[in-house]
């Protein structure tokens, strides 16, 4: 158990993603299929974003990446570098699902020894929230409770981090902000990343890769080589972001 | 200043009113003694029973009759609601069992007691725990049926499993509404216990106020019913506090 503590961010940032793969991965629920078929492939410390309309699927792929679902069929397999045999990725839901009666430190070392007090307190310093660490959750809003829960991830120093549409419900302004949180974190990291959002503009700012998500397969792929960090409103931005709009547009009918 | 101190004082101007409506229509003669005496002579009632060491005495027997039925029949429904709670399988097994016994009041339970237990001490703490199993039974029962799921699948994600599970995720979830059971659970131990202790006793509140009833003395009467209303106060005082404590993390205790 004492492997998992993180050193402290001192530590040389080293690309140390998962690589993860699917092949022919197949879903349904109650008969009605939801995966159809999906293969990928992600290079190991990559940022890949997937988007589509709501009921793509690609919150259901995000969770079977993450082992809280299983596929019917097909394969997964997430391939951590230096396996240390504890399955080392983390999920942030759309909500922050923080326990209202810890403390905002104690939820960042859920799951561990009270000895992780400290390390959690450095996540926290992190995201930039060391001052709240004794608070109740109920008393920060929105964006800081969505930053406890990536401090909640990062305390395990995740090979593989999934982010589930985590600022769906954020304002413009908090969304900024965590977009430029989020980027730091995975650069200084280097775990691999895989943010579910139906915000194009979101994906084209964070990721390397955009996955375009249609009736439970990737209807398309683009890599997105544009200097980080990445400036709202550049032209090959909105390029992009317009194609892929159009993309998702395409589909779903 | 003025204005606070008024507001303060606000709520206590009713009740003054009524005990000096209470006591000038006593003194006039216009209120017989036989009906109500007069508050002045209630209050020199409770301190001859707190001299005497009468009043002290069946304060204790009553809490203790109070107690000793809280904690069997509170604690057994605490068990089962956490056990229906947790298990489906005993869902199935018990809940239909209890739901049509919850519907029997438990005073309708009286003659049978009578039958089993007598007159006894046994009685009173069988219509106690009786009274009180059911608000702690299916408050604690609803209240781990309803700790949210995402925060259940999230501990699990975090790789809390089996008793640290419960210990840091559902039982906390599960405990506001625990402690509304027990607040409900409170209220009618004091009913259950005036009954049990008036039909029969020869111990506690309930028998010096139907002992003072024979011998007319409704002054002791009164004091009587004022303990229960003190003791059904200051139990209701200690659950707040109790929530306070436990709940200190929830948005409307901070």
């Amino acid at each position: 158990m004492a492997s998992l503590l993180p050193v402290t961010s001192t530590a040389a940032p080293v690309r140390s993603g998962a690589a993860v793969s699917l092949a022919q991965v197949h879903k349904s629920f109650d008969g009605r299929a939801v995966l159809r078929g999906l293969s990928l492939d992600i290079r190991g410390g990559t940022f890949v974003a997937i988007v589509g309309r709501s009921g793509c699927g690609k919150t259901t792929f995000l969770r079977i990446a993450a082992g809280l679902e299983t596929a019917d069929r097909g394969t997964v397999t997430v391939a951590e570098p230096a396996p240390s045999g504890e399955s080392n990725s983390r999920l942030m839901f759309q909500e922050a699902r923080l326990l209202p009666w810890k403390t905002v430190v104690d939820n960042v070392r859920i799951g561990l020894p009270a000895a992780a007090r400290d390390a959690a307190k450095e996540v926290l310093r992190e995201v930039g929230l060391l001052e709240r660490a004794d608070d109740w959750p109920a008393t920060l809003s929105g964006g800081q409770r969505q930053r406890v829960a990536l401090a909640r991830a990062l305390l395990h120093r995740p090979k593989l981090l999934l982010l589930d549409e985590p600022l769906g419900a954020l304002d413009a302004l908090t969304r900024m902000e965590m977009h430029s949180l989020i980027e730091r974190i995975w650069l200084e990291n280097g775990f691999t990343a895989m943010l579910v959002t139906h915000d194009v503009h979101e994906a084209v700012v964070l990721a390397d890769r955009v996955l375009v998500m249609d009736h439970g397969r990737i209807a398309f792929d683009q890599s997105v080589d544009l200097p980080r960090p990445r400036t709202r409103g550049t032209a090959a931005l909105v390029g992009l972001e317009n194609e892929i709009l159009a993309r998702v547009l395409a589909n779903g009918r | 200043m003025a204005g606070r101190w008024r507001l303060r004082l606000l709520p206590w101007a009713v009740p003054t009113l009524i005990v000096a409506a209470w006591e000038y229509t006593a003194r006039t003669g216009l209120l017989p003694t036989r009906i109500l005496p007069e508050p002045l002579a209630v209050l020199l009632a409770a301190w001859h029973l707190l001299q005497t060491g009468e009043l002290i005495s069946n304060l204790r027997v009553s809490a203790g009759r109070a107690f000793a039925g809280l904690i069997v029949g509170g604690g057994l429904g605490l068990v089962l609601g956490l056990l229906t709670g947790l298990s489906v399988r005993a869902q199935t097994a018990l809940d239909t069992t209890l739901q049509m016994l919850r519907n029997v009041p438990p005073l309708a339970m009286i003659p049978l007691v009578i039958l089993w237990f007598g007159i006894d001490e046994g009685a009173k703490l069988f219509l106690v725990a009786l009274g009180v199993f059911f608000p702690l039974y299916l408050n604690t029962f609803h209240g781990i049926r309803s700790v949210d799921r995402g925060l259940i699948e999230m501990a699990r994600s975090y790789g809390l499993e089996g008793w640290s599970l419960y210990r840091d995720v559902i039982l906390p979830g599960a405990l506001p509404s625990i402690l509304v059971g027990l607040r409900y659970s409170l209220g009618l131990m004091w009913v259950l216990l005036i009954v049990a202790e008036t039909i029969s006793a020869s111990s506690g509140i309930g028998y010096m106020t139907m002992n003072a009833r024979e011998f007319l003395q409704t002054d002791v009467v009164l004091v009587g019913i004022l303990m229960y209303a003190l003791l059904g106060k200051l139990a209701d005082v200690a659950t707040r506090h109790l929530e306070r404590v436990c709940l200190r993390w929830h948005p409307s205790y901070q």
